[in-house]
């Protein structure tokens, strides 16, 4: 893999170039709000999702806080015959999947068969199934295991179930890459339309909130041990101490842009670039990522007027993120904000909820606040929104940036629909 | 002497896989196919466990191919007369 960047020829900008990946649906739940349009009214108003942890009992472990998905009613959304084969998190995908889809004002029923598909990112797949079902296996026995263990706790099974549920049996897959799969699964649902399959879901929905997933949490040794929610996550904050695990994301649906003007459909934005790179030997590519997005999407630095940032809440990534911005746009030289301030870092859901919350922001004109951290710390010199939305700028190309744990970098960039 | 009614498989259809959608269970559904009752293979694996726990009983190979209510009790009844006389 080449990190240098490619010469770009000129080209018809990137919203009307033919196979050009363009959002039409947006489906959300968040720590701050289930759906779309109340997750966020909830981001504008600063409004934080974290607190302590209702799901289960955390008083006998080190961090009791997380981000939980408020009045998420699973037989609201699901039928009888999938709840008792899904996981919470396949519950909320499929949620979130019909929101996307009915946004975005499209019956898959009438697209041709093969003609839609589905790109997931996942982390651990249906967590809190699994640890049920081995706590019956080693505790009752192997006659009590369910028989839906066998694929509800997998990677892929939001993917399967969201595909299963809508009909949409075109190319398909789950991608792993920790906190950077909410933007490798958008790259790669892209590709797909790209290939010439008129209509993907992608995106990323995560949940690991269960005493078995809280263990692997908190082996990560990243989370902040803070019992006040308002400074649990400080991301660039000179008193940043961890992070705070959510749960919930975002879908997508992602057209074909000509395919998506000729049915009439109102489009976000488009998904002008996106690229991924890996940490390796200690040396950090994040900025190379973002670089290799920018390329793809035929833009400049000059031309992204917000970066959306990974926002790590630890002092060691807070800084280097902080540096490969200020390397990339110059000190202080682009507006930056972390709204997952407000609902900590979400797995694989994280990165997705980051690029439908650019997407309104370009809709919008304003730029989410990041709660919490009151002003970034001196050796972050970054532009960093805090306390209160940024209105009054102009808006065109958001860049959103994710890494995932064990070196996965990845960025997009998001341009306004015109 | 332990015996399966229809009654009690269909509570336990919808407790091990829920009930689809559009489907009277309580209805006569004796020679309804699993399934045109909503209910694939992996339903009856699921429910087939759940009466080998409940009843005490090994259905290993005895229901794999009863397709309707009527051919799986009457599968299940006659395991459970056998597991009685042995």
């Amino acid at each position: 893999m080449t990190t240098t960047s490619p010469v770009c020829a000129p080209s018809p900008s990137p919203a009307t170039r033919p196979g050009t990946a363009v959002v039409t649906g947006i489906g959300v739940a968040a720590p701050n709000g289930f759906g779309t349009a109340a997750w966020w009214a909830a981001v504008l108003r600063g409004e934080s999702g974290i607190g302590p942890i209702t799901r289960f009992d955390a008083s006998g472990y080190p961090v009791r806080l997380a981000g939980e998905v408020p009045g998420f009613v699973a037989a609201d959304h699901v039928s009888s015959r999938l709840l008792p084969q899904t996981d919470r998190v396949t519950r909320l995908s499929l949620a979130v999947a019909r929101e996307a889809l009915d946004d975005a004002g499209v019956d898959p029923a009438g697209l041709p068969d093969y003609g839609a598909g589905v790109v997931t990112a996942s982390s651990a797949g249906g967590f809190e199934f699994g640890q049920r079902e081995l706590q019956a296996l080693w505790s009752r026995g192997s006659r009590y295991v369910s028989a839906y263990q066998s694929f509800a706790w997998f990677y892929a099974v939001n993917t399967g179930q969201i595909s299963i549920r809508h009909g949409l049996r075109g190319p398909s897959g789950a991608v792993v890459s920790e906190q950077a799969g909410g933007l490798d699964a958008v790259a790669q649902a892209r590709r797909q339309i790209r290939r010439g399959t008129p209509l993907m879901i992608t995106g990323g929905v995560d949940s690991a909130l269960c005493p078995w997933g809280w263990a692997a949490h908190l082996a990560d040794g990243r989370l902040s041990t803070a019992d006040d929610p308002a400074v649990a996550f400080l991301p660039f904050d000179a008193g940043a101490r961890g992070h705070v695990v959510g749960e919930g994301g975002a879908l997508f649906v992602l057209e074909e842009a000509e395919a998506a003007r000729e049915r009439g459909a109102a489009v976000y934005g488009s998904i002008a670039g996106c690229a991924a790179t890996f940490d390796a030997d200690g040396s950090a590519h994040l900025a190379d990522a973002a670089r290799l997005a920018l390329a793809d999407a035929g833009v400049t630095r000059h031309d992204i007027d917000v970066v959306f940032a990974d926002a790590a809440g630890d002092r060691a990534a807070d800084r280097a993120e902080a540096a490969a911005i200020a390397g990339l746009f110059g000190r202080f030289g682009v507006p930056v904000t972390a709204p997952k301030s407000m609902a900590g870092r979400l797995l694989a859901g994280g990165a997705s909820l980051d690029l439908a919350a650019a997407l309104l922001a370009l809709r919008d004109q304003v730029i989410p606040p990041t709660t919490g951290t009151r002003r970034p710390a001196d050796d972050c010199p970054i532009d960093l929104v805090t306390g209160a939305p940024r209105r009054g700028v102009r808006l065109r190309t958001a860049l959103v940036l994710a890494r995932g744990q064990g070196g996965f970098n990845a960025a997009a960039v998001v341009s306004r629909a015109d | 002497m332990k015996h399966l009614d229809l009654s009690e498989l269909t509570a336990l259809l919808r407790e091990c896989a829920g009930q689809e959608e559009g489907v009277d269970l309580d209805g006569d559904v004796l020679d309804t196919p699993f399934t045109d009752l909503g209910y694939d293979s992996l339903a009856m694996l699921q429910t087939t466990g759940r009466i080998e726990r409940d009843y005490e009983v090994t259905l290993d190979g005895i229901v794999d191919g009863a397709g309707t209510p009527h051919a799986y009790l009457d599968a299940v009844n006659r395991a459970l007369a056998a597991q009685e006389a042995a």
